[in-house]
């Protein structure tokens, strides 16, 4: 058997195992935990999106946030025109919304490289924020908007309310499959030259491929996959909130990015996962050291001043991230 | 004809209001050529994008806010928040900066954000979500055509412009000014000629981070401090530092009083929360035309 052969053996092994357990999940977890893995599923595919960026271009993106948002908001628009409301209209609202954001954002953008880039994309991702939150009559302004969930299936012919077991697999299968393409995205011609813009732009333009069309495409495919995210989240919360769209929420992707470690894919769905899980750890852990200790001023302690802490150390010690040392195992 | 005198009509009846707003955005961007300014020395001389840059600012506004309500001289809230920030400052770049000298400039975008996301936590924590107020030093006012207009604005322009010629001086004529210019020249060549380069860096961070303590306090008194107050001032400066061509000092002061005098304007028919906009629009049109900035004389 051959080296490649055996990889890929475990690989979809690996896959199976992995897939059986999050599809086993929501029936033996509590109704808390259900949720907070769908959540992290969630988050964890709006942080591979932006890994699209950050890991094969070597484009950091600081904007993700207003895809996600526009997704939001597009699956919100969806929601609220049609009766009854149309998962699959939510979905495509959502994909047009974010396409025309990353279409913005990546024509004007791509103009600039590394730092330049990431200070753009956070500008133009504050942009949408102050649009969306001063817009009220459209958007909601501060509160935002929301709505009733659609319900799975095909309108008219068979449907039936999402439960928060059917939600878990329904954004499971979306996150899954997501996976997978991006993953044979990344593993085509045009995945190559993507890797190849990151390794060495200026040969990769001499060689004779139009990087700047590359670069456009790679936002935009990007972007989409950040606005499905979004229509996910939308869904799973039933609302749309400009919260969503600041910039806060980009960073937090680059966040899960570098503790999963970049360029992985599966890694900023794990960084998600232990970010998320340090954020409850904490807002466990100090009101509990607050009483035991009888330090009351601890209690109100921010979650993200340790996780900052935690962010910078693993930036400055591990910048390969938790799953970095796994990559070439995990990407061959 | 008609139409200009129509044109005409209307300005000279929003004379008063054009006039404010002109003083407005002078001052304001004054204080951002402050903020600014920092950042490009930061950005210039270490290729460190310095994301916390909008919570030194703010944490600046917060020891003011404390030194104030302590001793009740604002000037000595300034003195001691510059050196306290630049404190603060020194020990940021030592602990997480310096470690990532040699890797790729963005890394440093990750650890600042990181600062800045602990920093401005750490504010929320400590200080609450309630908006503190800093008293101005003085409180005269003088007659602007027929508006009374604080004179503390001025005093605050001038300063913004006193510090920032002081370190363009500094840079200029002293030896630790030579020794910085040299290092943003070559880093290796300075250090070969014996110019203990990691001090450079250290200091070089503490002088931004000091500059931005300074923008904090005397812009406290006209807004109001709390925690966020940083976010708004760091993506204006990374505006104005786009625009005005990265890591050139004068650039950006000309696109700092260029992009406050467009938003003070666009104030008069927009609020100021969507004047935002303008300077993106700014923004968008140098990245079309001019990618290399705006105020850059021949781009190489």
């Amino acid at each position: 058997m051959s080296p490649s052969s055996r990889h890929a053996k475990v690989y979809w092994t690996g896959f199976a195992v992995i897939m059986a357990l999050l599809i086993i999940a929501p029936l033996v977890l509590p109704e808390f935990w259900r949720r907070f893995l769908t959540e992290i599923l969630i988050w964890g595919l709006l942080a591979m999106s932006s890994d699209i960026l950050i890991g094969y271009v070597g484009m950091v993106s600081f904007g993700h946030s207003a895809f996600f948002g526009l997704g939001m908001y597009g699956a919100a628009a969806a929601i609220l025109m049609t009766n009854p409301p149309s998962l699959w209209l939510a979905i495509l609202y959502g994909l047009a919304g974010s396409a025309g954001v990353a279409l913005f954002v990546a024509y004007f953008s791509t103009r600039l490289r590394d730092i330049y880039f990431a200070i753009t994309t956070l500008i133009f991702a504050q942009i949408f924020y102050v649009i969306i939150f001063t817009w009220t009559e459209v958007t909601g302004g501060e509160n935002g908007l929301s709505f009733s969930r659609p319900q799975l299936g095909i309108p008219g012919v068979y449907t039936t309310p999402f439960t928060s077991t059917t939600l878990h697999w329904f954004v499971l299968a979306v996150v899954a499959v997501s996976y997978l393409v991006l993953r044979r995205i990344t593993q085509s011609p045009f995945g190559m030259v993507l890797q190849s813009i990151r390794e060495n732009e200026a040969r990769t333009r001499a060689v004779g491929y139009p990087v700047e069309r590359y670069k456009i495409v790679a936002v935009m495919l990007s972007g989409l996959f950040a606005g499905l995210a979004g229509v996910l989240y939308a869904i799973q919360n039933r609302f749309a909130a400009p919260d969503f769209v600041y910039f806060l929420v980009s960073g937090e992707v680059v966040i899960f990015n570098v503790m999963g470690g970049i360029g992985t894919l599966v890694g900023p769905i794990v960084g998600a996962g232990f970010f998320l899980g340090l954020r409850e750890g904490f807002s466990r852990l100090f009101p509990w050291i607050a009483s035991t200790f009888n330090l009351p001023q601890i209690a109100e302690a921010p979650y993200l001043i340790p996780v900052g802490i935690i962010f910078i150390a693993m930036v400055i010690f591990m910048p390969q991230g938790l799953l970095g040392f796994a990559r070439r195992w995990l990407n061959r | 004809m008609d139409f200009l005198w129509h044109v005409w009509d209307a300005l000279a009846a929003n004379r008063d209001i054009i006039v404010i707003q002109t003083v407005n955005g002078i001052v304001t961007g004054m204080i951002l050529a402050l903020v600014a300014s920092g950042l490009t020395l930061i950005f210039g001389i270490m290729d460190v994008v310095n994301f916390a840059h909008g919570e030194l600012f703010m944490l600046g506004a917060y020891v003011g806010v404390i030194v104030l309500a302590a001793t009740g001289s604002f000037w000595t809230a300034l003195i001691v928040s510059v050196l306290t920030v630049a404190l603060i400052g020194a020990v940021l770049q030592i602990t997480t900066l310096r470690p990532l000298i040699g890797r790729d400039p963005l890394t440093t975008i990750l650890a600042t954000f990181g600062i800045s996301l602990v920093l401005q936590n750490y504010a929320l924590w400590q200080f609450g979500p309630v908006a503190r107020k800093i008293q101005e030093p003085f409180t005269g006012q003088f007659t602007l055509f027929y508006l009374q207009y604080p004179w503390y604005r001025l005093v605050i322009a001038g300063l913004s412009a006193a510090i920032i010629t002081a370190l363009y001086l500094f840079l200029r004529y002293s030896t630790y000014g030579i020794w910085i210019r040299a290092t943003t020249q070559d880093r290796v060549m300075a250090q070969a000629m014996g110019i203990p380069v990691p001090s450079v860096h250290t200091a070089v961070f503490a002088i931004g981070a000091g500059m931005a303590a300074a923008s904090g306090v005397l812009f406290g008194p006209l807004v109001g401090v709390n925690h966020a107050m940083g976010l708004d001032w760091v993506l204006k400066a990374f505006i104005v530092v786009v625009v005005g061509g990265m890591g050139n000092l004068g650039g950006s002061i000309a696109a700092s009083i260029f992009i406050s005098l467009l938003e003070a304007y666009a104030s008069i028919w927009v609020s100021p929360s969507q004047a935002i906009i303008v300077s993106s629009v700014v923004l968008i049109l140098t990245l079309l035309f001019r990618p290399t900035g705006l105020f850059v004389p021949t781009p190489k």
